[in-house]
């Protein structure tokens, strides 16, 4: 068994056009910095990608819309990028906005081996166009369908030889989700250490789900938003 | 007339110990600053923790730990973090006792439109649809009237639904307003606000009964 890539050039190297890519992070918390390079330096287009977020203009996704690599985009929010919007407007990019609690979810089904999914959430809405709707007690639900993704590329903190991986703080959020749910999985990692390095019982994402891991370099981890407190 | 500041204070007394609470962008953030002594809260980010703490000190800023609004943020003594999918997973299963959510415009129904401007503005929904769909008590922060004098407070929402029949309760510039089967019932007027005033700013069905007392900020 080996898992482990010497670069992001390496492990991205069968993503070819018109796949379907899920891509972890939030905002710009926890993205794969150095696979999103890769994939603008390797310039596969017509991609659909499948993300919370688009990035911002000159970071994250938002550098995969400059170099109009993107085919469709779908994601809960988008208000960050410039660059989005104005595709978006102007019919260049398929854009299709989903709630944030059922991306998260179609990921989860897809790892856990189910077809679908039933939430309230969209229901009454545009959201809800086209979908089965189905009434459980006293309230509707809508299907939706599991993620079926040719790969899946996620950021980790730490992650072992083996594919075992480790998040840290919110940079969690969708990452342990879509590296269950591609049908080809690569990590991203930090830190890549020996099996037995990590503590078993504090792993977050089982190897089992990844199939390629490489140590990332220069991690810009760019804050989108600065808040402080002022110091008493 | 109340600030935003005033506005999440007012929405800040809806507060009782022990809730878990999750607050929306914009003014439902600034209800952190003005939680009641005496009442310990734990505030939920959608994007996956549990104890969000306050910004942190100028240097001290660590881009893997933010909120939902993309602020950064610190933990707390007893925080949890944890993925997107459990996130909404207690969502959904109504473990938030209070949600505080901002709106474009509310119905006499209940309502909310706060995701999309046909042609104009696409931001998104994120965890919004979400959050309306589930959450038992939902109190939306807004702005009654809109930049151009009119009333975002309508007999039914002229923007792209988020969700139907959801908001019990809304805290605006110029008072407090449960929504009932009967309407917008005014609970509450702010500080200086005449009646008056009240029902020019509210397009929907308005109730006014017995003496309203003013709200205290």
């Amino acid at each position: 068994m080996n898992k482990v890539y010497k670069n992001a050039d390496e492990a991205l190297h069968d993503i070819t056009d018109n796949m379907t890519i899920l891509l972890g992070g939030f905002g710009l918390c926890g993205i794969p910095e150095n696979s999103i390079t890769a994939l603008v330096k390797k310039g596969v287009k017509g991609l659909t990608c499948i993300s919370n977020n688009a990035g911002v203009d000159d970071f994250g996704i938002g550098l995969m819309l400059q170099t109009r690599q993107v085919k469709k985009m779908i994601a809960s929010y988008v208000g960050e990028n410039a660059e989005f919007e104005r595709q978006l407007l102007s019919g260049e990019l398929d854009v299709e906005l989903i709630p944030q609690g059922t991306l998260a979810t179609r990921c989860m089904a897809a790892g856990y081996g189910m077809p679908a999914i039933y939430t309230p959430a969209g229901v009454g809405t545009e959201v809800a166009e086209g979908k089965e709707v189905r009434r459980f007690g006293d309230k509707d639900y809508l299907l939706e369908y599991a993620f079926d993704a040719d790969f899946a590329i996620v950021k980790a903190w730490k992650g072992d030889t083996m594919g075992n991986l480790v998040y840290r703080d919110t940079a969690r959020n969708f990452n342990p989700l879509m590296a269950m749910a591609g049908k080809i999985t690569i990590a991203e990692v930090e830190e890549l250490v020996e099996p037995g390095e990590l503590d078993a019982n504090f792993i977050h994402t089982p190897g089992i789900y990844v199939n390629r891991i490489f140590k990332g370099a220069n991690y810009e981890k760019r804050i989108e938003n600065r808040t402080t407190t002022p110091r008493p | 007339m109340l600030t935003k500041n005033q506005i999440a204070q007012r929405i800040a007394a809806e507060l009782k110990d022990g809730y878990y609470v999750n607050l929306g962008i914009g003014i439902p953030t600034l209800v952190a600053n003005y939680i009641p002594n005496g009442i310990n809260v734990v505030l939920q980010s959608e994007n996956g923790i549990l104890g969000m703490g306050p910004f942190p000190f100028e240097g001290e800023e660590d881009p893997d730990l933010i909120n939902a609004g993309k602020q950064t943020i610190t933990k707390l003594p007893g925080s949890v973090i944890f993925d997107s999918a459990m996130s909404f997973g207690m969502i959904r299963a109504g473990r938030v006792d209070l949600t505080v959510l901002g709106a474009m415009e509310v119905s006499e129904t209940g309502d909310i439109a706060n995701w999309k401007i046909p042609g104009k503005m696409v931001k998104g929904m994120g965890g919004a649809m979400d959050l309306v769909a589930s959450a038992k008590n939902i109190i939306v922060a807004m702005q009654q009237v809109n930049k151009a004098g009119e009333s975002k407070l309508l007999p039914k929402c002229s923007l792209p639904i988020t969700g139907l029949n959801c908001i019990k309760k809304v805290v605006t510039e110029l008072g407090v307003y449960d929504i009932t089967e009967r309407g917008f019932e005014l609970k509450e007027v702010a500080p200086g606000v005449t009646i008056d005033l009240i029902k020019q700013s509210t397009a929907g069905r308005l109730v006014i009964e017995g003496d309203i007392p003013t709200m205290i900020v």
